[in-house]
């Protein structure tokens, strides 16, 4: 045991360990690895951590990396509450065209994000068919507004928690939500008190799959933000500026920001599950 | 006789019990519905709608254009690179991962999931740094006749890096689930290695990994962020169709920036098309999560 325990490898007569591994960590090392380290070199070594954050410490990065977050946290949250309704209505209750809405909650993955940016621009414009009805109605723009990058990021991040809390919303037994009744809650204490934590879990691990996805996103946050410096820009939106200008330095600043807070976030993510989890037993 | 007269009574206090109220359950319904057609389904007809605002004609001359063929061309050459080396780093991460037990899987599992928390603008910066003008690396190569930025293989490179984990995701939970007893009978019967392979274990993953192909050669023909970055947009050569479709639609070409989205839109439409369909036919056959 002492000796097994010191080798990399179990033995075992499955053949293809050389060819697997091989072609598995080659493949790894040129498409993340060696390019993930380059930028935390050129940033951490090359550049240096104090003048980073010289560059990332001005207004303009702040109220870019701001934005980001703040309409990734918006359309996540939005996400979360709607994405577990839509879960529940389409494992629960039976209606025409369920099939179709069904698949229709993955569209966001098929469609290319440069498609979504400009149909929902299209139609949340000053001129389109919603936007032009919201402005007479409540006054307010969506398009070129920080309210269109929120859209944007709902559409983006809409499948995630559908897709984590489903299976698990299949699995609930009735039974559970029996004991429940006849203990005397109410339909909405049991939805409350029973159901929901059972899928908190998996709502969350949804949340944050949206989140990062919807913090990094450009193709469909660009043509509707209206890209104003400081009000609708986005922190990718920056880096691609700062490249265009050949300012490879502030680009890789504002790059490992992102990266240091998404890992951040999605680090504080993982504990709230670990306690949900551990709160819940062992669901 | 007393048993028909309880089960009905029994019945209907159940379903109750384990149910909302039926007003609440077509407002619940209709609310859902509600929000899907303001995001999902108006953006979509919008599309089609903007594409076909001067009529069929009109819209399909958009699509022969010179610039327009190059970047069909262009979406479809690196779709049809990355899709296949894709699918080989997928099958081959899942046979390392599934059938032999080692140290550091936890670590190298992370490594394939850690793009899709990275931004694909970032995605794109990584290729810039690595093989752009301002690394050695970069000049060397395009000294030698070689140029990996604003050309085809750093688009290649930047979407492999997208829908880096899309196979392997799809395939590491099925072969888990599947364990190794089919393949070590099979050995034991002395087929070799490569047959063990052939007659085994693809068989048993066929249609798993033809969903995560299905699923990364959407997001590889669609990519926009990362292939912005390092493409250079260069017009009839290093512009895909998302990046064509950025140009037009800046260039106030209307009707091409939607026709071309309309193409982008229907390669969706099949996408989706497909995996619902394996879904449905082949569920037992897919990774847990994806079964209805």
């Amino acid at each position: 045991m002492a000796v097994r325990s010191f080798t990399l490898k179990a033995p075992t007569p499955m053949p293809g360990w050389g060819l697997s591994f091989g072609i598995m960590l080659t493949m790894i090392s040129v498409v993340v690895l060696i390019p993930m380290a380059v930028l935390l070199w050129r940033g951490f070594v090359d550049f240096g951590a104090a003048a980073m954050w010289d560059v990332v410490n001005r207004n303009r990065v702040w109220n870019a990396l701001a934005l980001s977050f703040r309409a990734a946290f918006v359309a996540s949250l939005f996400n979360l509450a709607f994405g577990v309704l839509l879960a529940w209505v389409l494992v629960r209750y039976r209606f025409p065209g369920k099939r179709i809405v069904d698949a229709a909650v993955d569209l966001p993955f098929a469609l290319p994000t440069a498609v979504a940016g400009i149909a929902l621009t299209a139609i949340y414009a000053p001129n389109g068919v919603f936007g032009s009805v919201i402005t007479q109605t409540f006054g307010i723009r969506v398009a070129y507004t920080e309210l269109g990058i929120w859209i944007a990021l709902i559409f983006v991040g809409l499948p995630f928690v559908v897709r984590t809390v489903q299976p698990v919303i299949e699995e609930i037994d009735h039974e559970t939500e029996e004991v429940s009744a006849t203990l005397g809650a109410s339909r909405l204490r049991t939805l409350t008190h029973v159901v929901l934590p059972m899928l908190a879990p998996a709502a969350l691990t949804g949340f944050a799959l949206a989140l990062a996805r919807s913090v990094g996103e450009y193709g469909s946050v660009i043509f509707i933000a209206g890209n104003l410096p400081n009000v609708t820009e986005i922190a990718p939106l920056l880096i691609v500026i700062r490249l265009e200008e050949f300012d490879y330095d502030g680009a890789v600043a504002i790059a490992i920001a992102m990266l240091a807070i998404s890992f951040a976030l999605l680090l504080a993510i993982n504990l709230i599950q670990i306690w949900s989890r551990r709160r819940m037993g062992a669901v | 006789m007393t048993n028909a007269m309880i089960i009905p009574a029994r019945r209907r206090r159940l379903r109750s019990a384990t149910s909302e109220p039926t007003l609440v359950k077509w407002l619940l319904i209709g609310l859902c519905l509600a929000v899907l057609t303001v995001l999902l389904f108006a953006p979509l007809i919008a599309v089609f709608d903007e594409a076909l605002r001067r009529g069929w004609a009109f819209a399909l001359a958009s699509l022969s254009e010179p610039d327009a063929q190059a970047a069909i061309r262009l979406t479809v050459l690196v779709a049809a690179i990355t899709v296949p080396l894709n699918a080989t780093f997928g099958i081959a991460a899942a046979w390392a991962i599934t059938k032999f037990d080692w140290r550091g899987k936890a670590w190298v599992i992370t490594m394939i999931d850690l793009p899709f928390s990275v931004s694909p603008v970032v995605a794109g910066l990584l290729f810039v740094l690595m093989f752009g003008a301002n690394s050695a690396l970069g000049v060397w190569l395009v000294a030698n006749g070689f140029p990996v930025v604003f050309a085809v293989p750093g688009i290649v490179l930047a979407t492999l890096f997208i829908t880096f984990p899309f196979v392997a995701r799809e395939l590491i939970p099925m072969m888990l689930e599947q364990g190794r007893a089919e393949e070590e009978a099979a050995l034991t019967l002395g087929a070799s290695g490569w047959r063990v392979f052939m007659t085994v274990t693809l068989p048993n993953i066929r249609w798993a990994l033809l969903y995560g192909v299905l699923l990364c050669n959407a997001r590889a023909m669609g990519e926009f962020g990362a292939v912005a970055v390092v493409s250079g947009k260069i017009r009839g050569q290093t512009t895909t169709m998302p990046l064509m479709i950025e140009m037009f639609y800046n260039e106030y070409l209307s009707v091409a920036a939607f026709t071309m989205a309309g193409v982008l839109a229907l390669l969706a439409f099949v996408t989706l098309t497909l995996k619902s369909a394996l879904e449905w036919r082949y569920a037992d056959q897919l990774a847990a999560t994806h079964r209805h």
